[in-house]
């Protein structure tokens, strides 16, 4: 059976990688290429690159920086950010990119979605969703980097996503991320039941554990981190090795 | 010089960039001149099958294709296409290989498509030469060719697929060695010695 991946995840701005906490305070934390063929040595399954520049400029930077990762890394890696049509799809594609994901422009035009699945297969779309538990007790899927709320409900959002031609969906709890507190497991559970399409697991994880049940309890098929391994607080290796160590198959 | 068949099949970058690291020359084709002149030829391939199928003969290189008696290796939907029949559009394929083509069928903990790292089990070709039993290959893939004498490698998601094919000088991966670390990189450099 397939093993469960552990996904490194570079924020980059203007070229040069960069973490969020809760995507407001960033931090400088280097070379995108370098840091990339690092986790990839380390034993990355993959790699996803999120361009956060605002600039035109930055953009370009970013698709040059494509095609440099795509030249130099040996693995599968997902590039992220702004991507809001069909032709930014294709750029992104034509550098050299695997897969991409979409987030805030599939809510605003889900046909979007059929439209890039259809010319690049589905194995290309990963459809990211941003989700804050409310106190109404419903996940509201959020845009802008949860900056505002939709009248989207999670689980219907992915089963929309899926049937639209979602090759993977990337789940992050707003109310989780940068928390290190570990993730929503029961949601990732019944997510894994609502749609057939692998499930990355993203934003919350703190320690082994927390990754140890996300791939467990909450049944996701990979989880993406950024700062528990920017930081050098566990390495990729390591981190493998625990798993493999509690009989989760993971790639080694 | 390798061949890389264009056919207008979504993302060729990778295959190139792969070869490219192994310092190999090759030219990305659809001219069947340059195609009979390579030493190697490979067939990628993402996406749909019927599509990439009807793809490949509008460029009308599948006789010379199948009359090629040089190595010759489809990658993922180039391997697909290189079998009877796929259930993706319902679509008569090469033929080279005996095998039929079918969908995954999703279950509570087999998720489609087939995405990841996967173990190579029951290698029996030179393609694999060096490569342990067990060694992890990355593949992403909603059909998979069922288990048949031409099967050179398995894999299981589920029940057991092949992984990889061989019919004479044809061969064909489900995985993609150009995304599959150093064991991909191996088996790219094994097919580039045959």
């Amino acid at each position: 059976m397939v093993a469960k991946r552990i996904i490194p995840c570079l924020d980059v701005k203007d070229g040069r990688t960069v973490k969020g906490i809760n995507f407001e305070q960033l931090r400088d934390v280097g070379s995108p290429v370098e840091l990339g063929k690092f986790y990839a040595r380390e034993g990355a399954d993959e790699l996803v690159y999120l361009d956060i520049s605002a600039s035109a400029e930055g953009r370009r930077t970013f698709t040059s920086l494509v095609e440099q990762i795509s030249h130099e890394i040996n693995i599968p890696f997902t590039v992220g950010g702004g991507i809001s049509s069909l032709d930014d799809a294709s750029r992104l594609l034509n550098a050299g990119a695997d897969k991409i994901t979409l987030n805030t422009a599939a809510v605003a035009d889900p046909a979007l979605i059929d439209r890039i699945a259809t010319r690049y297969g589905r194995q290309f779309v990963v459809i990211a969703i941003d989700a804050r538990l409310e106190e109404d007790g419903i996940w509201h899927v959020t845009t802008h980097g949860g900056r505002r709320s939709t009248d989207l409900e999670l689980f219907s959002w992915a089963r929309e996503a899926e049937s639209r031609g979602a090759g993977e969906i990337l789940f992050t709890s707003m109310n989780h991320d940068g928390t290190r507190q570990g993730y929503p497991c029961e949601a990732f559970a019944r997510l894994s039941e609502e749609v057939s399409v692998p499930i990355i697991a993203s934003g919350g994880a703190g320690s082994v554990d927390d990754i140890v049940r996300v791939l467990t309890e909450g049944r996701a098929d990979a989880a993406l981190a950024a700062s528990i391994f920017h930081y050098g607080e566990i390495s990729i290796r390591d981190l493998k090795r625990q798993l493999s160590d509690k009989n989760i198959k993971v790639a080694l | 010089m390798i061949a890389i068949i264009d056919y207008k099949t979504g993302n060729l970058r990778s295959v190139e960039n792969a070869l490219y690291r192994l310092g190999a020359e090759f030219r990305l084709t659809a001219d069947p001149e340059e195609i009979r002149d390579a030493t190697h030829v490979i067939l990628p391939g993402v996406g749909n099958a019927s599509e990439a199928m009807a793809n490949l003969r509008e460029t009308g290189l599948v006789p010379s294709l199948l009359r090629l008696r040089k190595p010759v290796l489809g990658i993922c939907v180039g391997m697909q296409i290189m079998c009877r029949h796929s259930e993706e559009g319902d679509v008569e394929c090469m033929g080279i290989f005996d095998a039929f083509v079918k969908k995954f069928v999703a279950a509570p903990d087999l998720k489609v498509p087939h995405t990841g790292w996967n173990n190579l089990s029951n290698l029996e070709s030179k393609l694999f030469r060096g490569i342990d039993s067990g060694a992890f290959v990355y593949f992403v893939h909603s059909y998979y060719a069922g288990l048949c004498p031409d099967t050179i490698a398995t894999a299981r998601q589920g029940e057991m697929f092949s992984a990889a094919l061989k019919y004479e000088n044809f061969y064909g991966v489900q995985f993609h060695p150009e995304k599959s670390g150093a064991v991909g990189e191996r088996i790219i450099k094994n097919f580039i010695e045959l």
